[in-house]
């Protein structure tokens, strides 16, 4: 399989972390405690950075650690890049008060 | 890890506390008198002092911060005696922050500006007193001292996805042998441990705690809120966000494994000197030289600052151990690094392996091993002004 390292910290996550820079196009395998994901990365990952490990919908909460770290901007196809992009987070919004 | 009671060599003050440095620092209480301060230290070895923009026009409970950061630094045990500068004029006195200091027993002159008739005068009379105390100060002798005298503050900046992964997670396994030798571990950064507050809370000692813990959490969040911002203009910063990290959310579940596992004891005030040995949660917001003035102006004499994406940063009077989340970053800055966690994710070395390495280093540095920060000279210093000046 492919020798690019990652990370699933917890088996309710919803995303993976990238040991290594990981390019588009390559498959990857995500395990965490009885859980084991095959994923086709879709886009370049680097290092640090997190990829779907299934898919997320509009509006529900991204998942990692086992905990919230915030929700979904747009929909989030298995194998995308998450991050600021289509992430947001849901704590210390001033923004949103109206 | 550590099934002997660990020891180390300081110098016992006349609080019965004990310092791993011996400094003579001057301390100037007000902005106009920190250059002056500054040529003393310049004159005279084994003197240290910092630059800050405080000590005048402050109200309410932003000036009792500011004090009472003052008065922490002096009565740090890592400083033998202190030289308190004031320029004459401002709200925080010299004379009352050099008695307050006074209390714990340790040498203490106040010397004023204006009272000395200007710049090069005070510099000659500072220098004076400086001279003597930095010798007396010499005859100190370092004793065997138990690590339970030990507080240990923890801190992470310049972080990147691994933090949460390796360095932090290590930093977390140290202080859990901390708190086993009976000594004590800082945990701050409110702002970045907003989303990890309930992992927290279910940890504390009982009820007042764990309330405490969620209302410190409201109103750093409530902060934020009220100036119609999103948090994440200010943090993550673009460094976290570059290295990986997407949301506060998930900055402060890294953050938080700094805590290890024990129980939470008490959430003390920025700058506050913690009553309970254990882990202790200090208020302090994410700001990297705020929150390291406020834990060592709390009595922490070593800090463990962890850190991606690599930084200098250092204290006048507590030596501070940086931890590299990375290997390629601690390669990449050694000058500034001590110890690297990246093994963890290489998986070279476990988590509790490197929190027993870093064990080991804080009984070097306690004993006298200088840091990468120490031998730079990074003195910072900050206060976290909560209010506005007038």
């Amino acid at each position: 399989m492919s020798e690019y390292k990652t990370l699933f910290l917890n088996e309710k996550d919803s995303v993976a972390v990238a040991l290594s820079d990981i390019p588009a196009e390559v498959e990857v395998v995500v395990k965490a405690d009885s859980k084991e994901f095959r994923v086709k990365i879709l886009e370049p990952i680097l290092f640090g950075h997190k990829f779907a490990i299934r898919a997320i919908s509009q509006g529900e909460d991204i998942l990692k650690y086992g905990e919230v770290i915030g929700a979904a901007v747009v929909p989030i196809d298995v194998g995308e890049h998450v991050h600021v992009h289509n992430l947001e987070g849901k704590r210390g919004r001033g923004d949103k008060v109206v | 890890m550590f099934n002997e009671k660990l020891q180390f060599w300081g110098y016992r003050r006349p609080d019965g506390r004990v310092g791993v440095r011996n400094h003579v620092l001057i301390l100037p209480t007000i902005t106009c008198a920190t250059q002056t301060a500054q040529r003393v230290t310049e004159l005279v070895s084994g003197t240290v002092t910092f630059i800050h923009q405080h000590g005048c026009a402050q109200v309410g409970t932003d000036f009792d911060q500011t004090a009472r950061t003052y008065v922490g630094m002096g009565m740090n045990p890592n400083v033998y005696g202190v030289i308190v500068l004031g320029l004459g004029c401002e709200t925080h006195q010299a004379i009352q922050i050099g008695d307050e200091i006074a209390k714990c027993g340790k040498p203490v002159e106040t010397v004023s500006i204006q009272d000395n008739g200007g710049t090069l005068q005070t510099i000659a009379e500072v220098a004076k007193i400086a001279v003597r105390m930095v010798q007396d100060a010499s005859m100190v002798q370092r004793e065997l001292c138990d690590f339970s005298e030990l507080i240990i503050g923890t801190e992470c900046g310049g972080s990147d996805a691994c933090s949460g992964l390796s360095a932090n997670p290590a930093v977390g396994s140290t202080s859990d042998m901390i708190v086993e030798q009976g000594g004590t571990a800082i945990l701050a950064e409110t702002t970045e441990l907003i989303g990890a507050e309930h992992l927290l809370a279910n940890r504390a000692a009982n009820d007042s705690v764990a309330k405490k813990a969620y209302a410190v959490i409201k109103m750093m969040e409530n902060r934020s809120i009220q100036m119609g911002v999103d948090i994440r203009t200010g943090n993550p910063s673009p460094g976290n966000i570059e290295g990986g990290l997407s949301s506060l959310e998930e900055k402060s579940l890294g953050a938080a494994t700094k805590s290890g596992t024990t129980r939470l004891e008490e959430v003390i005030d920025y700058a506050e000197r913690p009553t309970k040995k254990g882990l202790v949660w200090m208020d302090t917001p994410g700001h990297d030289i705020e929150q390291l003035t406020g834990m060592v102006a709390g009595g922490a004499q070593i800090v463990l600052f962890t850190s991606g994406r690599g930084t200098p940063t250092g204290s006048p009077i507590a030596p501070v151990i940086k931890i590299s989340t990375n290997t390629p970053m601690y390669e990449r800055m050694q000058e500034n690094m001590d110890l690297d966690a990246g093994t963890i994710v290489d998986g070279k070395e476990t988590v509790s392996q490197v929190g027993g390495r870093i064990m080991e280093e804080i009984k070097a540095v306690a004993d006298g091993k200088l840091t990468k920060a120490e031998i730079l000279k990074q003195h910072d210093f900050g206060i976290w002004r909560i209010g506005p000046t007038f």
